[in-house]
């Protein structure tokens, strides 16, 4: 795996652990929740991250605090790397008083306006047009904005996708499209879905810049969202990123989908050959070629990031449940 | 004297759309046809002249995406009114008005709103058949989260609008391009009608008749025709079908004992059945007789001018219900 994080990126070093952090802190969140979803103590229906961390921080670190994104089913991790509370988002997916939607939306409706995550909806391509949106808000109001849309290979076989698409690119918004490429849309295999399997082909006939990219590699993710941010910013979005990935967890809980179990969906090998490209181990051992990182402080970093993952479950489980008399609290109509 | 200037129907929606865009800089309209009278008639005319582009922005037909970009405008700090000018293509965006829009807050926990005005105008009549007359307004009533308004005058018009604009939720804004024309004196100055406050139109002992938007109209025509025959009527304008007024309506119940809900719409799980079930819980005992809807048969608008004179409800079919329960 060295050299794929070419050497020629030259990033400094306290953003070099910052992006490892945060890729830690999503994997090891999400890992935490196998043993209660097995349990039965998480209840609500929890679509994994693991594995495709790299796209989530690859894009959220090219992005300040005012930009926008909006998430989907999966979207824990876009949600931690924008800068969401890791405490208030698993008591959210323990569906308590005090998680970042107070109990109301569970692990599919994660949301942190006060760092510009404005949501995440389960309805496949749903919050597309919501990206675009915000997009339009920040050319109306010249405030320099970018908007992203997390979506995955099965939002390509919606038709907002390309109503979205068509508008910004006639309108020119800073918008990014991030189609989050795992192959599979839910049970689907993507060449059960479609002909064309580059999906980065769809943008272009819009007029749209379109590339497909590593998105298990997080620093060329970073890259090509800084360039991706820069021309945005500059008037001349959008922008569409189709990151290869694969998720090392199935569509929904901890089950895998490995072919002969019940739900019996992707071969063994393949799950291990993408085991192979472990965004997280990959970065890590070019921290450590590179002489960016020690082993040990490899080691302190995972130490820290359990202490915190373990101690937002605390909060969680600490914390109450919304009370029943205030089921329609925050019904308005 | 400005108390007595008139105004139509469509340019008091109209002078309500230019007040607020230039009281506040984050309304904006967005929709397919908004710089052509074909598609919505007066109602956005020298908006485009007066604040360009970047905030009269014609689209093309994309009902979803649009709809949705004008959602995603609104939770990003914007207060965008969409305009649907043929309600019937708002089916195509149901996920971004329901799904999106009217949840957004409640399953957020109240984090993050969606003040967006979904404007949908009906546009029937004129043999234009199913696909181009329906009305959706009890469609969206059964949405938690979504607030409804039709207003059936020039002063609710302009005073909904603008009240739907300043909300801070998702509003849909029902209006009736057969009540474009009728004019009556519309304050010049910003003013809001409240959503949620019907109003008594005309007072009256006998029967109480609900009703909304266009069939506003009928009805008042109804009891003045019943009035010469000594039946004396209070008609209901609801304003807002959702919330409904409750109060405004049983009020009036007490008072006559006696319900018509005349309504534009279909009457299975509509809103005539919906007011009817409201009065037969909270009011059972003071009504004197069984309740009447008038109401669209279950069909599709038919395109013979003939079958549309028979699929329409008018002034007839509402004395006709009157009459019925006295």
């Amino acid at each position: 795996m060295k050299g794929d994080h070419s050497g020629n990126l030259n990033f400094p070093r306290d953003l070099l652990v910052s992006i490892h952090r945060q890729m830690l802190r999503i994997r090891l969140c999400e890992e935490s929740f196998v043993e209660p979803i097995l349990s039965g103590e998480v209840r609500c229906p929890c679509h994994l991250d693991s594995g495709e961390e790299a796209v989530a921080v690859g894009i959220c670190s090219a992005l300040t605090e005012r930009d926008y994104i909006f998430g989907n089913h999966r979207s824990h991790g876009h949600y931690l790397a924008k800068g969401g509370s890791m405490q208030e988002m698993v008591a959210e997916i323990f569906c308590r008083e005090t998680g970042c939607s107070r109990g109301r939306g569970g692990s599919m409706h994660l949301i942190a306006p006060y760092v510009g995550m404005l949501g995440a909806a389960p309805i496949v391509a749903g919050t597309i047009s919501l990206a675009l949106g915000a997009a339009l808000a920040s050319t109306i109001r010249k405030d320099g904005r970018v908007a992203v849309t997390f979506f995955g290979d099965g939002a390509t076989g919606e038709g907002i996708l390309y109503e979205c698409m068509n508008f910004a690119a006639l309108k020119k918004l800073p918008i990014i499209f991030i189609c989050e490429n795992n192959y599979y849309a839910t049970h689907m295999p993507i060449r059960e879905c479609r002909v064309e399997e580059d999906i980065n082909e769809i943008a272009r006939p819009f007029g749209i810049e379109s590339r497909q990219i590593d998105g298990n590699n997080v620093l060329q993710v970073y890259d090509a969202g800084l360039q991706a941010v820069e021309k945005c910013r500059s008037g001349k979005g959008p922008v569409f990123l189709e990151c290869l990935t694969y998720r090392f967890r199935g569509h929904v809980g901890p089950d895998d989908n490995v072919q002969g179990s019940h739900t019996d969906i992707r071969p063994r090998e393949e799950i291990e050959l993408w085991q192979g490209k472990d965004p997280i181990k990959r970065f890590e051992d070019y921290l450590t070629d590179q002489g960016i990182v020690t082993k040990e402080e490899l080691r302190m970093a995972r130490e820290e990031v359990t202490k915190e993952v373990t101690e937002a479950h605390d909060f969680a489980r600490r914390s109450p449940s919304p009370r029943v008399e205030e089921l329609e609290r925050y019904v308005f109509a | 004297m400005s108390s007595h200037r008139k105004l139509s129907y469509s340019l008091a929606i109209n002078e309500a759309l230019h007040q607020m865009m230039d009281d506040d800089p984050s309304v904006f309209l967005i929709g397919q046809g908004v710089k052509s009278p074909w598609y919505v008639g007066d109602t956005a005319q020298g908006l485009l002249e007066r604040f360009g582009t970047d905030r009269v922005i014609d689209t093309p037909v994309s009902e979803n995406a649009m709809t949705g970009a004008a959602v995603g405008a609104a939770l990003a700090g914007m207060r965008p009114v969409i305009v649907h000018p043929r309600m019937d293509f708002m089916f195509y965006a149901f996920d971004p008005i329901i799904n999106e829009a009217a949840n957004w807050y409640y399953m957020n926990g109240g984090k993050l709103s969606a003040p967006v005005v979904f404007w949908g105008i009906i546009n029937r009549g004129g043999e234009q058949a199913a696909q181009h007359s329906q009305s959706l307004h009890g469609m969206f009533a059964q949405v938690p989260g979504l607030k409804v308004v039709m207003p059936a005058t020039p002063y609710d018009a302009k005073g909904l609008m603008i009240a739907a604009i300043r909300e801070p939720n998702p509003v849909v804004f029902v209006d009736d391009r057969w009540l474009y024309k009728l004019e009556e004196p519309v304050p010049e100055k910003i003013y809001e009608v409240e959503i949620g406050k019907g109003n008594i139109v005309r007072l009256g002992t006998d029967v109480t008749v609900v009703t909304s938007s266009f069939m506003v109209q009928e009805t008042i025509k109804a009891s003045e025709i019943l009035a010469k025959e000594g039946i004396n009527i209070e008609v209901v304008d609801l304003r807002t079908v959702k919330p409904v007024d409750e109060s405004l309506i049983l009020a009036s119940v007490h008072k006559t004992g006696r319900l018509v809900v005349a309504d534009g719409g279909w009457r299975t799980c509509g809103l005539a059945a919906e007011v009817s079930a409201l009065v037969s819980e909270k009011a059972f005992s003071v009504l004197k007789a069984p309740i009447v809807r008038v109401t669209l048969p279950d069909c599709p608008a038919p395109a013979s001018a003939i079958l549309e004179k028979s699929y329409y409800r008018t002034s007839v079919d509402i004395i006709r219900a009157v009459k019925s329960i006295i």
